[in-house]
């Protein structure tokens, strides 16, 4: 017969970051900054970028949402710090969810957006290189 | 870690007393439609249930009451068997703006079908619109359904002022009682009601069980036809234990309603006074007019699935009706309906309380609520 196990809504890695989150702030004067949700759905973050020679030294994040918009925000700042812009770039919001364990599937579109602050930010750094 | 549990209103524990008087029910057989000596018990059983019902709502007589298996299926009979039943009469369905989903899809589904059916607008309190109400409603109107009291902000309405004017020009009031039963007193006869559902569990009962109150002269038809259980309005072989249950559970919360909600309205009191202390908190429903055991609140700049996740590492059990904890992921129509902005639904709590719950947990929830707030506001780039 099979075993019903009893499934959490949440992996213990979403639970640990949503509990511990790590790189929460605000950088001044930030070489890149992205902006991503709105507060009206019930997500909306911001992300921070210090860069030296393309590579991401500092990052850090606000967030106002659910346990999901927290944890993915936390996770992404792991992911990206250390990294060349280019490669952080590539992150994706699959990458995110795939290293929390995996997200509730309603979750997955509204409160997975940290990929996308991520990536803001770098165009936004990318953007004020070129001028 | 004491466990504190604040959310009565989604599940409540069965009375150990409950759990006791309805053990020998559990292993009989025994189909009170059958002629034999212990089909017959059974049947006893659910008359003797009926009459604890019709006791704690003060309905006319024991042929008022019928058992269902839930509020949803009391709401949907109520709604359902009185507009198919009275069609030649009209084809208007009406309810609040902040009635019960189980009362809103099936007059949306109605409408559908053909009939015409309007929102009464409320009050930022929650409080039904009387004359919004009293536009609406034509000699069309079959049914008009006003929750007695909401599960989310805790707002009792004007019942018996709103069945005088929905009996000038309708036809039937329906109200949901679920969240109100039990907990405050309820008289059909005298507020003029004509359909009332109650909710086994929400009185302490077991699962599995509801009823509906039917006005004598009331006309509504089956929606689910079987077997004729029921006054022929609920086929199904009765859930015997279920009911027995239900009964008990009515007769207890009678006898103790002044004493238990009397000790819960302080504990009320007390955590709105303390929670409304935190910065940008905001209570929410009726300052006054809202059920004994209910609290309900909104913070600016942060979100209710993550408070009740915060909350939860304290041991505190609450709900919220933001979108992200819902399956819809639309915020509560409860919250828009009172005139919050999305934004400012999203960030709701409710707590709900019930016999576990003393004067001594006060503090540690207004402390958990207290942190909680805090942290998710440092995250918050709202702030």
């Amino acid at each position: 017969m099979m075993e019903v196990k009893k499934m959490p809504v949440y992996s213990k890695k979403v639970m640990d970051h949503f509990t511990n989150p790590r790189n929460v702030g605000v950088i001044e004067n930030p070489d890149g900054y992205g902006k991503v949700g709105n507060p009206v759905c019930g997500d909306l973050m911001e992300m921070y970028i210090r860069v030296e020679n393309d590579v991401i030294k500092d990052i850090k994040f606000k967030t106002f949402g659910c346990g999901s918009a927290i944890a993915t925000s936390s996770m992404v700042t792991e992911l990206a710090k250390g990294k060349n812009v280019d490669e952080a770039m590539k992150i994706t919001r699959n990458d995110v969810a795939n290293e929390l364990d995996g997200l509730p599937p309603q979750k997955m579109h509204c409160s997975n957006l940290a990929a996308d602050a991520l990536q803001a930010a770098i165009k936004d750094y990318k953007n004020k290189k070129k001028k | 870690m004491e466990r504190i549990y604040l959310d009565h209103a989604a599940s409540m524990p069965v009375d150990p007393r409950i759990i006791n008087f309805i053990k020998p029910y559990l292993s009989k057989a025994g189909n009170p439609s059958s002629l034999y000596d212990f089909g017959q018990d059974a049947k006893m059983t659910i008359e003797g249930a009926r009459k604890k019902i019709v006791d704690l709502i003060n309905a006319e007589n024991d042929k008022t009451v019928i058992f269902t298996a839930s509020a949803t299926e009391s709401n949907n009979i109520a709604i359902r068997g009185t507009s198919l039943r009275n069609i030649k009469d009209g084809k208007e369905v009406l309810c609040s703006a902040i009635d019960h989903i189980s009362v809103i899809n099936p007059m949306k589904d109605l409408q559908k079908n053909g009939w015409i059916y309007n929102i009464i607008p409320v009050d930022n309190y929650g409080v039904v619109d009387l004359s919004k109400l009293e536009k609406l409603l034509s000699k069309n109107t079959i049914v008009t359904s006003v929750m007695y009291a909401n599960n989310e902000i805790g707002t009792i309405e004007p019942i018996k002022k709103i069945s005088e004017i929905v009996h000038e020009k309708g036809k039937y009031l329906h109200v949901d009682a679920t969240a109100a039963a039990g907990r405050i007193p309820i008289d059909v006869q005298k507020e003029g009601i004509d359909l009332l559902t109650l909710s086994s569990n929400d009185l302490y009962g077991p699962r599995g069980a509801g009823a509906l109150y039917i006005k004598p002269g009331v006309k509504l038809q089956s929606i689910m036809p079987g077997g004729g259980q029921e006054r022929g309005l609920r086929s199904g072989t009765e859930n015997v234990y279920a009911i027995a249950g239900m009964g008990e559970a009515a007769k207890i919360m009678k006898n103790e309603m002044k004493t238990e909600s009397d000790r819960l309205t302080k504990i009320r009191d007390k955590l709105i006074s303390e929670i409304t202390k935190i910065d940008k908190s905001y209570l929410t429903g009726h300052p006054t007019q809202r059920l004994p055991h209910h609290a309900s609140f909104r913070f600016s700049h942060i979100e209710g699935e993550s408070i009740l996740l915060n909350m939860d590492m304290y041991g505190i059990q609450i709900a919220t009706g933001s979108a992200c904890s819902s399956k819809t992921l639309e915020p509560s129509h409860v919250l828009i309906a009172v005139g919050l902005k999305h934004e400012e639904a999203h960030g709701s709590m409710v707590m709900t309380l019930g016999r576990s719950n003393n004067m001594e947990q006060v503090p540690k929830i207004v402390k958990a609520v207290d942190e909680t707030v805090k942290r998710l506001r440092e995250l918050s780039p709202l702030t």
